[in-house]
């Protein structure tokens, strides 16, 4: 091609104390073009985006921008050049209207009546049907991320920055979100697209280049090779390898023949569940019913933010629960509705939440001390006069540090300074070294490299595999085919009945996500209150 | 230019040098002060801070003031590492003595029991008081701060009224106190000629006690947790209400337990100037110790030093008393600012280099 660049980065470079995150990096996009940024967690690509959109400062190395070098001070200064990014977590204020989101993220002095008509218009011209008038926390996830390219897009940006815009989006929406980036790309907006998702990017985008450890381990047109050789320039040739054949087992898997489980007990049954949410903004869950045997995944699908929260919470005790639902949760056969989290664990449920910095892990306690947040329960770490026998603690820290490879120190790090795959496996390290009969497991490879998230998955199986009953929460529904044995879909608090997984497709669950429910499914205990959404819908139009 | 940039991780040297240089900072300030009140800087220091440790009854004084400061300090800490703001030690202080003096005006003379009653009822005193708020922040999330801090008033005024109502000594000039306590409702000194008495070997226990508890118990680990990261707690399964009751009735007990020292040791009677601030004192003395046991008492001498310092200044230097209290305040003040440099470190750059955007 004979056009010259929009954006060239030369030999840049950001230290941080104690940690160089990109390095010397060359990078050019052309007017029009889908330039993929692929690369594991903690691979600087987040970093590098942020530098052309002047949130940090390059430690060395130029940013050329229409040919000219330009220093990017701030991120109303990228915009002002002409540079619009999306961010993975979306920046808008929930209690505002989409306008007045605008307005306040535009700051340029245009009325709301200008930027309500110049939304309008833009919307209609694209196709995107969003209402400047809507609140924001009334949309979905797939909707706000339509706000935050819109608002970019009314500053006609020559270059718009997408940072893993699929990891929330159901498989139709990610399809209108593709249709619409080709379309700016063929106005001649250049777009840098941040994914790890190999499949995407071979579809989507027109050149690719590839970090490893915040250097360019590659440059290639990723429509010219397989999702390997992709794997391959992401994480080095042994690790590709080995997740290959790994995908290779999980897609046989549905052939193979059903394995003999030690069935043990009744795993988890949940019975009508139903729940208040005294948030305005949370989901309450609605006669929630299903069953994980032993020795069975159950995956649950779904955009979040439809109930698989409140459920987490519910199942593991944090959510108190009234006095009817006492049976409406059974662990092993045993009315645990209104235990406590400690007399659920000791009875043997383990579980793996959403938020692993805050939650899952205290990130300044040490790793020692992390490991005894759940491990008390079932390890022997506190003495008969309540003491703690630290020693014990930390040879469990121990253990789950080189059962599960977790990168770290010492047992004595902080949680804090580990990177989120290795943070993620020290979790469900310390869950599932607890031997859980029954284990719930929410995004368990949310936002973690390639490598560590397989290695996550082989965990989650070899439990399963010895009789444990696991309950995988996940936004990803490749994990969903790769891993479940069964798979159900929550939509604004209620379940879908479960299908065994060969009976589904991505489309069929995709619509599910989306709370397209028909009623001709099999006969179930849930087929009611599926069909009296589908009522509801009907008789009041749009579910707001 | 001079910028701060976060350090990878919080830095444990500076975790402890930090409050020593807030001391020393302080103290520069001080001297500072001394001279634009017109007071030669040098007599100031020598009065200052070497007067409450020149002699071993100064020392003996220092540590007696140190007692009272120390055994608060560690019971808010059980809270504040609990994320529990009990601001109200002031109040359970009061309360704790107010409780004793109740066992001593009526059952004074009974040699042991009277005693042993007295600081059980200190304790339960401080407790009492501390458990409103705790009662208020679990079942109606009440913000502690607020309310343990108003109950402080509502303490004052109520030792107030009972020192000039019912419980005034009508032998006493009608001065706002309480009789003398008899001899068998008074803490045994340690060392004969000294006012340093036995409530300091409980301040010494207490300290150990809270160091085990925090650092061994599997409690003081659930409450370690909800203090750093209240969704963790939950996830884990600690009770939030175990943590708000057992942090603010800790507060209450230290407090309330050094109420009873004060009325039962230097002072001999309850009066309605009986807290001299010390409630307060200690939060600063709690943050400047690090929250830890052996870092309050370090910090419980240091206080105690501005305390006895205040009041040699006042008498030789005629400075006003308040001096104490701008100490204190420039203790505070100076502990924040340097615990920055705890999570940040000062970098030095050359113009030349990219500068840094507005802060994020």
């Amino acid at each position: 091609m004979s056009l010259s660049p929009v954006l060239a980065l030369h030999r840049l470079t950001k230290v941080y104390p104690g940690l160089t995150a990109n390095d010397q990096v060359d990078l050019s996009v052309l007017p029009g073009e889908i330039h993929a940024v692929l690369g594991e967690n903690g691979a600087g690509k987040s970093t590098l985006m942020k530098m052309v959109y002047g949130v940090v400062q390059p430690s060395s190395g130029d940013i050329t921008w229409k040919g000219r070098r330009v220093r990017i001070a701030s991120p109303m200064e990228a915009r002002r050049l002409g540079i619009g990014m999306v961010f993975q977590h979306f920046s808008l204020f929930e209690s505002l209207t989409v306008a007045e989101n605008t307005q306040l993220f535009l700051n340029d002095g245009r009325s709301l009546n200008e930027i309500h008509q110049s939304l309008t218009e833009l919307s209609a011209n694209y196709g995107i049907d969003v209402n400047p008038g809507r609140h924001v926390h009334d949309l979905s996830v797939g909707e706000r991320q339509r706000v935050e390219i819109l608002r970019c897009l009314l500053q006609t940006p020559k270059l718009l920055i997408l940072d893993e815009p699929t990891s929330v989006l159901t498989p139709q929406e990610v399809d209108r979100l593709f249709t619409m980036l080709r379309r700016l790309s063929a106005e001649g907006c250049a777009i840098l697209y941040i994914s790890h998702k190999l499949q995407e990017i071979r579809s989507l985008c027109h050149r690719a280049t590839v970090l490893q450890q915040g250097r360019v381990t590659g440059r290639c047109d990723p429509s010219q090779e397989t999702e390997s050789s992709l794997a391959e320039m992401m994480i080095g040739k042994a690790n590709a390898m080995a997740i290959v054949t790994r995908q290779a087992r999980e897609s046989a898997r549905a052939d193979s023949v059903p394995r003999s489980t030690p069935s043990q007990g009744d795993g988890l049954v949940v019975r009508n569940l139903s729940t208040e949410s005294s948030d305005p903004y949370g989901v309450s869950l609605r006669d929630i019913s299903f069953q994980v045997r032993p020795g069975e995944i159950l995956g649950l699908a779904g955009v979040s933010g439809n109930g698989q929260r409140e459920l987490v919470r519910a199942l593991s005790g944090e959510l108190r629960l009234p006095l009817t639902m006492a049976s409406a949760i059974q662990i092993q056969g045993q009315p645990a509705g209104q235990w406590p989290v400690s007399r659920r664990r000791r009875a043997g449920l383990c579980v793996i939440p959403e938020d692993r910095l805050g939650t899952g892990a205290v990130p300044d306690f040490s790793l020692e001390e992390n490991a005894l947040l759940t491990g008390l329960y079932t390890q022997p770490f506190v003495s008969r006069f309540g003491l703690l026998c630290y020693s014990e603690v930390q040879d469990f820290a121990q253990r789950i540090i080189s059962r599960f490879r977790v990168k770290c120190q010492s047992t004595q790090s902080p949680a804090r300074s580990l990177s989120g795959g290795n943070l993620q496996k020290f979790i469900v390290g310390r869950e599932v070294l607890q031997q859980p009969c029954v284990l719930v497991c929410a995004q368990p490879t949310w936002g973690v490299d390639v490598g560590a998230a397989a290695e996550l998955r082989q965990a989650l199986k070899n439990l399963r595999d010895s009789g444990c009953a696991i309950l995988l929460i996940s936004e990803d529904i490749d994990e969903i085919f790769g891993l479940a044995d069964q798979v159900v879909v929550a939509f604004e608090g209620r379940l879908s009945s479960p299908q065994p997984i060969e009976q589904t497709s991505t489309t069929n669950l995709g619509l599910l996500m989306a709370g397209i429910w028909q009623s001709d499914r099999q006969a179930g205990p849930l087929q009611a209150s599926g069909s009296d959404l589908l009522e509801d819908r009907q008789m009041q139009g749009p579910v707001t | 230019m001079i910028r701060l940039e976060r350090r990878p991780a919080a830095s444990s040297v500076w975790s402890w040098a930090s409050p020593l240089l807030a001391v020393i900072l302080t103290s520069i300030s001080g001297l500072i002060i001394f001279a634009l009140l017109g007071k030669d800087p040098v007599e100031g220091f020598r009065v200052f801070f070497l007067n409450p440790v020149s002699s071993f009854w100064a020392v003996m004084e220092l540590l007696l003031k140190a007692t009272p400061l120390a055994l608060c300090a560690i019971g808010l800490a059980v809270g504040f590492r609990a994320g529990v703001w009990n601001i109200g030690a002031e109040g359970q202080f009061i309360f704790g003595a107010i409780f004793a003096t109740a066992i001593a005006l009526f059952m004074g003379d009974l040699p042991g029991v009277s005693l042993i009653a007295m600081i059980v009822a200190g304790i339960l005193g401080g407790m009492a008081w501390a458990a409103i708020p705790a009662f208020l922040r679990s079942r109606f999330n009440a913000n502690e701060i607020l309310v343990s801090l108003m109950l402080v008033y509502v303490a004052q005024l109520f030792v107030s009224w009972l020192v000039f109502g019912p419980w005034k000594d009508p032998m006493g000039f009608n001065f706002p106190q309480t009789v003398m306590f008899d001899a068998e409702s008074l803490l045994p000194t340690l060392i004969e000629g000294q006012r340093l008495n036995l409530a300091f070997i409980f301040m010494l226990g207490l300290l150990i006690l809270a160091h085990i508890f925090m650092n061994h118990s599997r409690l003081g680990f659930a409450m370690r947790t909800s203090g750093q990261a209240p969704l963790a707690g939950l996830y884990a399964g600690y009770s939030n209400r175990q943590a708000i009751y057992v942090g603010m009735l800790a507060g209450g007990a230290g407090a309330g337990l050094a109420g009873m020292a004060e009325v039962a040791g230097p002072m001999g009677q309850l009066t309605d100037k009986m807290a001299l601030g010390y409630g307060f004192a200690a939060i600063i003395v709690a943050f400047v110790g690090r929250l830890n046991a052996l870092g309050i008492f370090l910090a419980s001498l240091v206080m105690a030093l501005f305390y006895v310092g205040g009041e040699q200044a006042q008498q030789y230097l005629n400075l006003p008393s308040a001096m104490s209290r701008v100490f204190q305040g420039m203790l505070l003040f100076y502990l924040l600012a340097t615990d920055v440099l705890v999570t940040y470190r000062i970098v030095l750059r050359s113009a030349t280099a990219p500068q840094p955007s507005s802060p994020r």
